[in-house]
């Protein structure tokens, strides 16, 4: 039921998205697109939407698994450190060879995001017995560390805006030919659903999934490696979206339960259709101007989070 | 006694760094005057951000947390920057440092008691909420900060970058007095308050049972603290590690759990590491990095030891 209104939502707010923009495209005038409408349709607002779709989903999917793995629900690649790395290997990527392809430089910003991602893991294993809030902290000073880290090359190379760059989701520069590898999301996410079961019995906890016959170490190391490489290949294509991976789960958990695999369709939908909405609004908002889908989702997800927030303290009591 | 050796210890390394800085190489009394009033800018600097990251850390009972975690950094930087993409880098807001650090600090201290009052109704104190409620407003400014510097034209991002990282080589002479002022008018205003502090780490609970005001003593605490970080920052820019380094360092130099013995050597420390770090970005690299950026490197790197220290597996 619910995944059918969020389909419908999804797929009705995604053919509308195709008629937002600059150049006017009617519904009406699709069937005999001008050259430039043509090529506009094409070039920019299919890819566009192809793009919000994959990161949207990718990363809400990537905030479910650390979710699951770190057994902490404010837990999500932008609080753990994960999105940090990713950013602090495309520096790295840069700078070693500023020719490097697209892929090699995702490549590096993997193997970084991945060490974040481990990092991050031993980190909340030393740390479990405190309480829950405590974890999150903990990764934002985390990714505090690789961003000093990473400011400190930056700055010595007069790259900072740059880096800021892939701090801050942005759609409007998705063409084509400039977006295709965000399509690695699509096997990943297959990935996940493969694993899903898995993942549910790994968030038990270490005896627990052992005992119930579960290579422990080697699901964490699957999960990590698709959050790593979600996280990889939308910071360097589109740049980070903040609270994404940390409020869809949240909500999708509120009806749905902890069961991932009935979870992760959901999550998906809800994170692309998430995203699709603050990028419209973004688009619409200064018209014929745009503000970023970065700038839009900071706003209503500090909102969401500090409901959230304000809910957890009254159940608390 | 031992503590009171390493203290003077401290204070005597904390000089001749400044010393050194002041004195090597010098050729004349201009130089003189610039060097002294960067030192005076360390030592404020110093005095303000290690014992307010103090405070801090008894109120919050948690040795990894520094003020600045609860968004005043981000709101700092969202003021330059929304200054410079809006009025442009010539407006007075910007280009008089004195107009700039009167908006910039009054807005943090704004910022930080709005936070306060906002959470602390009915009685009711939960310093976590404020804290996360805090880090995700920080959140929002960031993303605002980086929407307005990714569209910003390259030659301003360049003016704002130089707000962006804590740097002794700008310091207006003439705000030293006002910022050395409110220090002063804190520490005077605390001066009653710090043999507290070692009843308040012990917790809440208890601090409550040994007959402390909690709420009254707490919102003191809170105000001075963020004075003392809002005229920091505003002086000089975010120092994001510094408080959370030096009083940690303090802590396992003089291993003792008296709070005025180390807010005395945190500053201390502080001032040595702001002075190292000004010789080495000036004698020895050139000025191709800041001095935030040096400290915040250091900081986190000893940031992650200390977590994994305390929490062994």
């Amino acid at each position: 039921m619910a995944t059918a209104l969020l389909a419908g939502g999804l797929a009705s707010l995604a053919l509308v998205s195709i008629f937002v923009g600059v150049v006017p495209v009617t519904p009406s005038s699709l069937w005999e697109l001008t050259p430039l409408q043509a090529q506009i349709v094409w070039a920019s607002r299919l890819p566009r939407l192809a793009s919000i779709l994959l990161a949207g989903a990718g990363l809400s999917i990537a905030g479910l698994i650390m979710q699951q793995l770190a057994r902490n629900r404010f837990v999500s690649p932008t609080t753990a450190g994960v999105m940090d790395g990713a950013r602090l290997g495309a520096l790295v990527a840069v700078l070693l060879a500023g020719s490097a392809s697209m892929l090699q430089r995702i490549a590096i910003a993997f193997l970084f995001a991945l060490g974040a991602a481990l990092a991050f893991m031993a980190i909340v294993r030393r740390v479990r017995l405190r309480d829950p809030i405590f974890i999150p902290l903990v990764g934002l000073m985390f990714g505090n560390v690789i961003n000093a880290a990473a400011t400190f090359i930056a700055y010595r190379h007069n790259l900072l805006q740059t880096l800021v760059a892939w701090l801050h989701g942005d759609f409007s520069t998705v063409l084509r030919g400039r977006y295709e590898l965000l399509y690695l999301v699509v096997p990943l996410v297959a990935l996940a659903y493969a694993y899903a079961y898995r993942f549910t019995i790994a968030g038990m906890g270490d005896e627990a999934a052992t005992s119930l016959g579960i290579d422990y170490q080697r699901v964490v190391h699957v999960g990590l490696a698709i959050v790593a490489s979600v996280s990889a290949v939308v910071v360097l294509t589109v740049g980070s979206l903040p609270f994404l991976g940390l409020i869809v789960p949240n909500l999708v958990s509120l009806y749905r339960g902890d069961h991932m695999r009935n979870a992760l369709l959901d999550t998906a939908l809800l994170g692309a259709l998430l995203v699709l909405i603050c990028d419209v609004i973004g688009r619409v908002v200064v018209f014929p101007y745009e503000v970023s889908v970065g700038l839009v989702m900071g706003i209503l997800g500090s909102a969401a989070f500090l409901v959230l927030l304000v809910r957890s303290r009254y159940r608390a009591g | 006694m031992r503590v009171r050796g390493r203290l003077v210890a401290v204070a005597v390394v904390a000089a001749a760094l400044v010393a050194v800085y002041v004195l090597v190489g010098l050729t004349g009394s201009y130089a003189l005057s610039r060097r002294v009033v960067k030192m005076a800018a360390v030592a404020l600097v110093a005095s303000s951000v290690a014992p307010a990251t103090i405070i801090f850390q008894t109120m919050t009972h948690n040795r990894i947390l520094a003020p600045s975690i609860i968004g005043m950094d981000s709101l700092y930087l969202l003021t330059q920057t929304a200054t410079v993409f809006f009025l442009g880098a010539t407006h007075l807001a910007w280009a008089d440092a004195r107009v700039n650090f009167v908006i910039a600090s009054a807005l943090m201290l704004l910022f930080a008691l709005g936070l306060y009052r906002l959470f602390v109704v009915r009685g009711e104190h939960h310093l976590y909420f404020i804290l996360l409620v805090g880090i995700v407003l920080g959140t929002l400014f960031q993303s605002l900060v980086s929407f307005l510097q990714m569209l910003i034209d390259p030659n301003e991002f360049l003016v704002v970058q130089g707000r962006m990282f804590a740097g002794f080589n700008n310091v207006p002479v003439e705000l030293l007095g006002v910022a050395a002022g409110a220090v002063l008018l804190m520490a005077i205003w605390m001066l009653p308050t710090l043999r507290y502090l070692d009843v308040l780490a012990l917790g809440r609970d208890h601090a409550v049972n040994l007959g402390v005001d909690y709420p009254a003593l707490t919102r003191r605490l809170w105000v001075a603290v963020s004075v003392l970080v809002a005229v920091s920052t505003a002086l000089v820019g975010p120092i994001t590690f510094l408080g959370l380094l030096m009083a940690n360092l303090a802590q396992e130099l003089l291993a003792t759990y008296r709070r005025t013995v180390l807010m005395a050597g945190a500053t201390l420390l502080s001032v040595a590491a702001l002075a190292g770090a000004v010789l080495v970005v000036e004698r020895v690299l050139g000025f191709s990095t800041t001095v935030s950026v040096i400290v915040n490197l250091a900081g986190s790197a000893y940031f992650l030891h200390l977590i994994l220290k305390e929490h062994p597996a």
